[in-house]
């Protein structure tokens, strides 16, 4: 029993250490399909136009739905994505009004953001409170907040700087704003971190088994502490791209951010129950609700099949994920 | 790796590793340990034994760092030691195979292996990026299970593709390729069957053959006598007796153990 | 090897499988879509609204349909999630851009919010027009088809002041959501026809209700326990107006009290009819959807633009007539009324 040497690594790189290099088959052929479908029903889907209104449409729960990712690897659930965003926006755009330095303000409102997240972290990592109550709570303060401080009301926030990253240029026909750069960027630098460092291999570790992390010596609750405030960071950067999409501070913006990216992080194969999934997944997530949508307009159908379709994928990946956990 | 390069030690079997002087912790009113002593040798598999609830997990515990005792003393190759955490222990050279298994299924072998000491690329991809060196630590992975002379499907594998028995050497694997020390197992084979159960003996065997010594808790007689160099005998927060399996049957430490035979000293 | 390979290879599979599945679904979706999808020479009118759910709005797409099928336009209609929605209502108007729409009319959640998005239509030859509330600029659409929410809130004031004869108004505010483009405009309208100004004396205090019944009522309650000698209470929209009867009840206050409203939706007009509310002011959501679809018509036919605000109107509801003041009765209230 003992003789048979283990195989080189080499050998075992075979077709299945590839499907693990893509983790996100399953939406990936989801989202293909669906981009099909629409092809073929309207030609106007595949225009270079319609393609980046889709991409940046996704700006804002994309980004949002980094945070949301981490979180959710840790076994948690962030429900004041919206609300901490729209701090951003308010504080940024409240501060230029009065004549601050558009610069300062965003990093200002950044900050405060940052904070926001770094409390609920250190709620949860020190506290031990469930995340879904302080984030539930982290929620109705700041909505109540930001509807007493602008006293109910939006305004329009015109400012060169804030407004930058809506700002457009072109890529052969394509159309694109820094915003989506912005996103793609934090993208590619959150799923370096995930993939690439011990940090990321540890939040992996401590969503999977937090029992066996501590034990190892990882540190779990500095962790958990640390990825709420990055979380916070990101969703600060997301209110700067959402000032680029619509230059308005809004307090009844985004009430729906969190179940959005929760949604799409879901769909994009991330489990619940944390240590399983992506940043790849949450991306293909994204753009399947943005082209479910887009879709679905463009055949003149009625959007409420937007939400349905996008129930029916929900279930769908919780399900899937449930069974593959219970085999196990 | 190096830790792998522990070779053995000078021949001596009575030199200690690992002593411990009249530990006492209480939990409230229960008195888990009540002034244990103990002591483990170079180059030994000790086995302790005790009924449920006799103290052995309280003991190994406050052995890693995982619980501070109330009173007592700790020597690490003679030298006083107080282990404020399990990193502590494990900066000294113990590492420890836990009863409930401390891997993360979702991750795979030689992610498990590293876990918490990650192997980074040289250079600036290392020091500026800290980015992971997944290829050395595959490579180090596959070496150490095959000094180890255990069979894995894959190096590439996630833990919870592996059957019980696998899962265990993993975690089994980890220990010993860390170990500069001693190997503490609390009850490794307890959800195992048969056949897992043998590969896991097997593996303990290895890591003594390399020379550093183990204790296994366990509540398998067979295994115990099959394997122990000598057993620790636990009654009621207590070390009733150490004894040799060369001298002593299963009845023996078995009467030891529920207190139907009585032992001076201890 | 064999259980690794062997999991991986199902899990993969049952990746495949469940890929497969919705390949499915979504060609099943695609026979449902080539049924109903737009023929490329049709003339596409986009709607987009700020909710789905408001009876206001439902109305508003039901005259938007039914004009379009009179006139041959193929209509899509859109909504924000929930009021404030400024991202949906953008990507909707993007979306329809997309599809090639003639002209947009669309209810902007926020006066400034969608301003880029409807300068980037207009930039691509649709026209736009704003249905209920102006943008802010007005200008930045082609053309307002909406009540004008000042002179509805003039006609609440001034029936209520007419209604209290010459007792010394206690005046109680129900307000919506300050800030907003309507509320503000029918809270300083009904104080411009009550003809007292922002802080005066009179005005016992204000709530915020969101629009919304039970905060009505709460609103009510409080200001009631504030000050109990109130008499004239001015109510953003009929369900908060109802909110506030409650709460005029339970204090044994409802006959006293001059209860004012907007908004002409079927529920306020039985209300009117009942007693509860004294008079409401109605405004006309088919008349600016149907509007809006005309125009748009127009525009694809002629290349004519509307231009401008464009007063689709509004009734004083009551049956109990002041003289002076033009109304109409409840009877026909309930036949011009909206929702149900
Ligand atoms: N964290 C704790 N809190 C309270 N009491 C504890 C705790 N850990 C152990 N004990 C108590 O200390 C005593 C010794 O427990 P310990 O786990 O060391 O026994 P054991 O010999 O390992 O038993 P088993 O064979 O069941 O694993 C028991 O009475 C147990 O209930
Ligand atoms: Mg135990």
């Amino acid at each position: 029993m003992s003789s048979a040497t283990p195989s080189a690594p080499e050998a075992s790189a075979g077709l299945f250490s590839r499907t693990k290099a893509i983790p996100a088959v399953g939406p990936i052929l989801v989202l293909l399909a669906f981009c099909l479908v629409f092809a073929i029903t309207n030609p106007r889907f595949l225009a270079p136009h319609n393609q980046s209104i889709i991409l940046q449409q996704t700006i804002v729960v994309g980004t949002l739905a980094i945070g949301q990712t981490l979180v959710i690897l840790t076994a948690g659930i962030d429900l004041a994505v919206g609300a901490i965003c729209v701090l951003g926006t308010i504080v940024a755009g409240k501060l230029v009004l009065l004549g601050y330095d558009p610069v300062l303000s965003m990093l200002f409102a950044v900050s405060l953001c940052t904070l926001s997240g770094f409390v609920a972290g250190a709620l949860v990592s020190r506290l031990d409170l469930p995340p879904f109550i302080v984030t539930l709570g982290t929620l109705g303060i700041l909505t109540a907040a930001l509807r007493l401080i602008s006293k109910g009301g939006a305004f329009p926030v015109q400012d060169d700087f804030l407004g930058l990253t809506g700002n457009t240029f072109r890529v052969g026909s394509f159309v694109l704003t820094y915003g989506v750069i912005a996103m793609l960027l934090l993208y590619a630098i959150v799923w370096y971190l995930l993939n690439e460092t011990r940090w990321g291999r540890h939040l992996y570790a401590i969503g999977n088994n937090p029992e066996a992390a501590r034990l190892v010596g990882i540190p779990v609750r500095l962790h958990l502490l640390q990825v709420y405030a990055l979380a916070g960071l990101i969703y600060g950067i997301t209110a700067w791209l959402a000032l680029g999409r619509i230059p308005n501070a809004d307090p009844n913006a985004l009430q729906t951010a969190n179940l959005d990216s929760i949604t799409a992080v879901v769909i994009g194969g991330t489990s619940l129950f944390g240590g399983r999934g992506g940043l790849v997944g949450t991306l293909i997530g994204a753009l399947i609700v943005g082209v479910l949508r887009n879709g679905l307009t463009l055949a003149g159908i009625d959007p409420l099949w937007q939400d349905l379709v996008t129930g029916i994928l929900v279930i769908v990946a919780v399900a899937f994920d449930q069974l593959s956990r219970r085999r196990r | 790796m190096s830790a792998l390069a522990a070779k053995p030690q000078p021949g001596n079997t009575v030199r200690v590793v690992l002593e411990a002087r009249k530990i006492v912790k209480s939990y409230g009113h229960v008195v888990a340990l009540d002034g244990v002593d103990f002591d483990l040798r170079a180059g030994e598999i000790l086995a302790v034994v005790g009924d449920n609830g006799a103290g052995k997990s309280t003991l190994i515990k406050t052995l890693t760092g995982a619980v501070v005792p109330d009173s007592g003393e700790i020597l690490l190759d003679g030298q006083l030691v107080h282990f404020k955490g399990p990193l502590d222990a494990r900066h000294r050279g113990i590492e420890t195979v836990y009863q409930d298994l401390a891997v993360a299924p979702a991750l795979d072998i030689p992610s498990n292996l590293f876990l918490g000491r990650e192997l980074l690329s040289s250079g600036i991809l290392g020091s500026v990026f800290r980015r992971l060196d997944k290829r050395r630590m595959r490579e180090g992975a596959a070496a150490a299970m095959a000094e180890l002379k255990f069979r894995l499907p894959s190096i590439n594998s996630l833990v919870e593709n592996l059957s019980g028995g696998q899962r265990q050497g993993v975690a089994v694997a980890r220990a010993a390729v860390f170990a500069s020390k001693l190997v503490i197992m609390d009850e490794p084979t307890a959800a195992l069957g048969v056949r897992e159960t043998g590969q896991v003996l097997e593996l303990i065997r290895a890591i003594r053959d390399r020379g550093l010594p183990v204790v296994l808790i366990s509540h398998n007689m067979p295994n115990v006598f099959d394997l122990a160099d000598r057993i620790c005998i636990m009654r009621l927060g207590r070390r009733a007796a150490v004894v040799s399996p060369k001298t002593h049957t299963m009845a023996d430490v078995v009467g030891i153990m529920t207190g139907a035979i009585k032992v001076e000293g201890g | 090897m064999q259980t690794s390979h062997h999991d991986r290879s199902r899990y993969a599979l049952s990746q495949l499988t469940a890929g497969c599945a919705v390949f499915a679904i979504a060609f099943g979706l695609a026979g449902a879509i080539g049924v109903s999808y737009a023929q490329a020479d049709d003339v596409i009118v986009g709607l987009v609204t700020k909710t789905e759910v408001n009876p206001f709005f439902v109305k508003m797409r039901q005259a938007a349909e039914a004009e379009a099928k009179t006139k041959g336009l193929k209509l899509i209609a859109r909504a924000g999630k929930f009021d404030g929605d400024n991202e949906g209502q953008v990507a909707a108007i993007e979306d329809l851009i997309s599809a090639g729409a003639k002209g947009i009319l669309v209810t902007p959640n926020n006066s400034s919010g969608m301003l880029g998005v409807i300068k980037k239509a207009r930039d691509a030859g649709v026209l736009v027009i704003a249905l209920d509330t102006a943008t802010d600029p007005a200008d930045a659409v082609d053309a307002t088809f909406a009540t004008d929410n000042f002179q509805a809130g003039v006609q609440q004031g001034a029936y209520a002041k007419a209604a209290l004869g010459d007792k010394k108004p206690v005046i109680a505010m129900l307000d919506g959501t300050p800030g907003g483009t309507v509320d503000t405009f029918r809270h300083n309208g009904f104080l411009k026809g009550f003809g007292i100004a922002e802080g005066d004396p009179a005005i016992a205090g204000a709530a915020i209700t969101n629009g919304a019944q039970d905060k009505g009522q709460v609103g009510m309650e409080n200001l009631l326990s504030k000050n109990g000698d109130i008499n004239v209470v001015y109510t953003i929209n009929e369900p908060a107006a109802a909110g506030g009867y409650q709460a005029l009840k339970s204090f044994g206050k409802e006959k006293d009290v001059v209860l004012t409203s907007i908004d002409g939706g079927c529920a306020g007009v039985r209300n009117v009819k009942a007693g509860i509310i004294a008079a409401t002011v109605m405004q006309f959501p088919y008349k600016m959807a149907s509007m809006g679809v005309d125009a748009v018509a127009d525009y694809a036919a002629s290349g004519k633009k509307p231009t401008g605000f464009v007063n689709t109107g509004s009734y004083l509801i009551t049956d109990k007539p002041m003289p002076g003041l033009d109304s109409k009765d409840s009877a026909w209230g309930l036949q011009n009324c909206w929702g149900d």
